[in-house]
């Protein structure tokens, strides 16, 4: 098969331009896959590893205070493993040279030791030595973001009293993989760090000697959180617990599984999406490339080949195009995913990450273009070699052909000849422009899934921070006040506006399903904080019963009208029945609101408050800032603004680095599928266009009839792309749906010009590249030939 | 007493050959009953105006079509007997072809053109050699678009004759080529004819070429019109047209 071989090869080199064309598309299907496999492996792998040899905690509960004593009998608890008591505690913490506000978490481990839960991995420096009391280990990114190294101090705030601390070292914990401050919705390592300081001094400072408010466990093998939560709650009940719960519970385990979850998701659809519309184009585009051969099959037939000879040669120079693509598409979807999985690691933080493209993987993009190359490749060798040898050297019959409707209206009047010869052409290969006009369709779809989220982050973002986040700040008090705190707080440089809230951690139950969160007491129509509907306007609380944003409600399956169970995690720890009475829309978190009197009632106390939205003017920030620090009661202050810009930062990070990826991706299908829809048609229609020439068309006629066509097929691809991308987009959007963050389905009228521009401009690209051909097209050569 | 042709056994044998092709909406009758045997070694035209079936004839005796009604024996055995796996077998070892459009790979040199055939043939003469047979094997290395009208034909010679097949079918050799040219490519096929003994059919509408022959068979309208014996075969030099 020596000059098959040579005929392969040299096909392959002609080819080329196409082959290129083609090799962009099988990557651009595979590195979706391999991107969102792999990144979603490598964050699934290092979490299972963090977890597992650093002893990560199976159950938590935080409590009030209780004894040491009741350890024990919480190791007898059925199904315990190991018990680790602790001492957790607020702190409020200054850098030297950073002015906002800094709240943070000082943890308890046993003197100059490694817990025996949520072991700590040491970047730099040690553990805090026995017998240390201003000795702490700090989270590596509270270090980063400030620069800290071991041997350096910081000022603390510890219970009332100011200390200096020294960092002993560097760390990192799998309870904080994803280290949130307790009124964040992401993380924000300026202003959220967590310490971790010897049992002893800890207690001592918090008056917590011989006594603990923390406990995590471990499980023995196989058993089940549930009973263990069961008895722990019945156990430390009396001593204030806010209730057990197991990791899927725990915040960092929580966001972590969404964002696999997520990830798990995109790496079904997006990949589904791509390699599907790669695998439909490449079955096109191989048929077509083998059609314009259809002689060269009849001639090798004739001289003896079997089918089976012809379609292996074909099936090779098809393998030989998926290899290239294949190839390009593993190179480069390793090097994305290295990047897409780094964006992530920012957030997610692990002693190391594990990286690998699985072979399986590979094999999957292989197979899925080989297969669809393949299936088109097939189909129309076959439909060559099945013709007699002596008819498929003939051109193909001419079709049976009637006037068409272009003909019979008035309309042809009005067109000059190039244009009416485009219109007939595609009327009359009805199905070869419907391929065409599909192929392009999807590429528009795809560019259109590839850039709607851009714009619906904007959307999700303006809406949660214009219309529900409407404060400055929200500060946070140690204990629950007498609203009459608010007074004071109007003094205060530059405030404008204060509001009170009240937050009290519940637990939801509906039918089977519960949710841990907190209800937040408010006006029935604050100035500060939105409530809003479906459509964005402003809702007013009811006097009574409980509101939930949309996605809990839908979580926990309730619907306006159904009693939801609340159980109270503070005060009286009372459960009782509360009516939904509404649900609210918010894109970001998930809340449970009440009117502040109802939620004080509840609660059986008076017009208690837990916290205050201020709004200030800008210009007084700082001394603001100042003067709230020296504030004993303020536990904690948290800045809108600022939180609007890391929200907006961490979105962009990581889904739109992941969506700038594929509309890459989505762009060089475009091209690709324009061009080679070009080239072939350039192919087929060579002879054809010269005759045209011969009979005295000019140039730019003839040039004007292929990308005429082309343009007339890019605009009907249009609206059928729209259609098919809004459609994917809504897939896509419900899918990755998350407790953090929903983003809306909203398509902006720029992402719709966006991927028609894009297209458009891979026509236009097309029509250039392919526009010296048709200029050089030689009249004689062309009409000589057969080929 | 019929006249011996060439070493006188018989080669093909067509008996009530008819081919009826469907062309849209219009069933086109190309044969309409033909009848006719061709000996081993001899050189036989046909020659018929377009749409006499000369083509469809010869496409049907080299295995390239097969007929509507009526068969053909290729050595005793019946043509198409062992369907499409037989007729790819018969062509790939005893016949060669050379085409009006001389149906070049283009992507080939005009020796791997060669070695497209000889690849898969039982007994081969090596490519160069076929080349040599026709006076090319210095454009050996040179792709189609490089080469003149006549040698693109001249190199499909080499390639339908390097499987030393026992048949030559030539469909309008000279169809494509001008009157000089066309007289080379005539003398290569009469060459082949002479040294190697190949039984050799070449249709064509050109009754000048008509000379050459052993036997010129005269189509018309689907039928053998009438069946001419040369009683000496004129050189192809001393032809023109």
């Amino acid at each position: 098969m020596r000059a098959l071989s040579h005929k392969l090869l040299r096909d392959l080199s002609v080819l080329r331009g196409q082959v290129a064309a083609i090799a962009v598309v099988i990557a651009a299907g595979v590195m979706t896959l391999i991107i969102a496999v792999t990144s979603l492996d490598a964050i699934r792998y290092s979490q299972q590893a963090f977890y597992r040899d650093y002893h990560f905690a199976e159950v938590f509960t935080e409590l009030k205070r209780a004894p040491e004593h009741l350890a024990s009998r919480i190791a007898a608890i059925d199904g315990v493993d190991r018990v680790h008591t602790r001492v957790i505690a607020p702190v409020r913490l200054d850098v030297t040279g950073y002015d906002d506000p800094i709240s943070g978490q000082l943890i308890s481990i046993p003197d100059g030791n490694q817990p025996p839960i949520n072991r700590l991995h040491l970047r730099e420096g040690r553990l805090p030595a026995s017998g240390r009391a201003d000795a702490v280990a700090v989270s590596e990114p509270f270090a980063e973001a400030h620069g800290l190294r071991a041997g350096d101090r910081l000022q603390a705030i510890i219970n009332g009293q100011l200390e200096t601390l020294t960092v002993s070292g560097i760390v990192l914990s799998p309870e904080y993989v994803y280290q949130l401050g307790p009124a964040d919705l992401i993380p924000d390592y300026e202003r959220f760090g967590v310490l971790w300081m010897n049992r002893r001094a800890l207690g001592r400072a918090f008056d917590m000697d011989g006594a603990f408010n923390s406990v995590t466990l471990t499980l023995q093998p196989g058993v089940e959180p549930a009973p263990v939560i069961a008895g722990l709650d019945r156990l430390l009940d009396d001593y204030g617990s806010l209730g057990a719960y197991a990791r899927d519970e725990q915040v960092s385990h929580r966001i972590l599984s969404q964002e696999i979850d997520q990830l798990a998701v995109m790496a079904v659809i997006l990949p589904g999406i791509f390699l599907g519309v790669s695998a439909f184009l490449l079955s096109v585009l191989m048929g077509r490339i083998v059609r314009t051969q259809r002689q060269q099959v009849a001639v090798l037939k004739a001289f003896g080949y079997s089918n089976a000879e012809l379609v292996r040669h074909y099936a090779l120079l098809t393998a030989l195009i998926v290899l290239v693509g294949l190839g390009l598409g593993v190179a480069a979807g390793a090097w994305a995913a290295d990047w897409v999985a780094a964006l992530y690691m920012q957030y997610f933080r692990f002693p190391d990450t594990r990286f690998e493209v699985r072979p399986q993987v590979i094999a999957l993009g292989a197979a899925v273009s080989g297969a669809a190359a393949m299936l088109g490749t097939w189909r129309a060798v076959r439909e060559a070699a099945v013709l007699a040898p002596a008819e498929a050297m003939r051109p193909p019959a001419p079709g049976v052909f009637r006037q068409g409707w272009l003909d019979r209206s008035g309309l042809r009047r009005w067109l000059d000849q190039p244009t009416r010869i485009i219109f007939r052409n595609l009327g009359r290969h009805r199905l070869k422009a419907s391929l065409s006009v599909l192929g392009i369709a999807l590429s528009v779809a795809l560019l259109l899934v590839g850039s709607y989220q851009f714009n619906a982050i904007d959307e999700l973002i303006d809406t949660q921070y214009r219309k529900v986040l409407k404060m400055d700040a929200i500060v946070h008090l140690n204990e629950v006040t007498s609203q009459r705190a608010a007074a004071e707080l109007h003094h205060y440089p530059g405030v404008r506006q204060v509001e009170p809230f009240r937050t009290v951690p519940v637990r939801l139950v509906h039918g089977l399903h519960d949710y841990r969160t907190a209800i937040e007491g408010m006006a029935r129509r604050p100035a500060l904080r939105g409530l809003i509907d479906g459509a964005g306007g402003q809702q007013e609380l009811p006097a009574e019963g409980l509101v939930l944003t949309d996605y809990l409600a839908e979580h926990l399956d309730a619907r306006p009208g159904d009693l939801i169970e609340v159980e109270f995690k503070a005060g009286h720890r009372r459960t009782v029945d509360v009516p939904l009475a509404g649900v609210v829309a918010e894109p970001l978190g998930v809340g449970a609101y009440m009117a502040r009197p109802a939620l004080n009632r509840l609660m059986r106390e008076g017009p208690a408050v837990s916290g205050f939205w201020l709004a200030f003017d800008r210009q007084h920030e700082q001394a603001l800032y100042r003067e709230l620090r020296d504030v004993p009661r303020v536990a904690g202050i948290g800045l809108i603004r600022r939180a609007e810009t890391d929200i907006r930062g961490y979105i962009e990070d990581t889904a739109l680095g992941m969506m700038s990826v594929m509309l890459l991706l989505a762009a060089s299908i475009a091209f690709a599928v324009v061009y080679n829809s070009a080239r072939i048609a350039f192919a087929e229609r060579e002879r054809e266009l010269a005759t045209l020439r011969v009979l005295g068309f000019g140039r730019g006629e003839v040039a004007w009839i292929l990308i005429g066509e082309l343009v007339v097929l890019t605009l009907m691809a249009i609206p059928l792309g729209w259609l098919l991308g809004t459609a994917l987009a809504w897939i896509l959007t419900e899918a990755i749906a998350m407790d953090m963050f929903r983003i809306p389905f909203v398509i902006s009228r720029q992402a719709y010009a966006f991927s028609a521009a894009g297209v458009l401009a891979a026509a236009l690209l097309s029509a250039v590249l392919i526009a010296p051909r048709l200029l050089r097209l030689d009249m004689v050569t062309a009409l000589k030939s057969v080929e | 007493m019929e006249r011996m042709h060439g070493d006188g056994s018989v080669v093909f044998e067509a008996r009530g050959l008819t081919r009826v092709y469907q062309m849209g909406e219009v069933a086109i009758h190309a044969l309409r009953g033909v009848d006719l045997d061709l000996y081993a070694g001899e050189l036989v035209v046909m020659l018929g105006a377009s749409g006499s079936g000369k083509s469809t004839l010869l496409n049907i005796l080299g295995g390239l079509d097969a007929p509507t009604e009526g068969t053909v024996h290729y050595r005793g055995e019946l043509l198409g007997a062992g369907g499409e796996r037989g007729l790819t077998r018969f062509r790939r070892d005893h016949v060669g072809f050379v085409f009006q459009f001389y149906n070049m790979i283009p992507s080939l040199t005009a020796l791997e053109n060669v070695a497209v055939v000889t690849d898969i043939a039982r007994d081969p003469m090596s490519p160069i050699e076929a080349l040599r047979l026709v006076g090319l094997e210095d454009r050996r290395d040179h792709f189609p678009s490089q080469l003149s009208g006549g040698e693109q034909q001249r190199v499909a010679i080499a390639r339908a004759v390097a499987k030393r097949p026992a048949v030559l079918m030539c469909d309008e050799p000279t169809g494509a080529l001008d009157s000089k040219t066309g007289i080379r490519v005539l003398e290569v096929i009469e060459q082949v004819n002479r040294e190697i003994g190949t039984t050799t059919v070449v249709i064509t509408h050109n009754a000048v070429i008509a000379e050459m022959a052993d036997r010129v068979v005269r189509l018309r309208d689907g039928r053998i019109d009438a069946i001419e014996e040369n009683p000496e075969r004129a050189e192809p030099a001393s032809l023109s047209w």
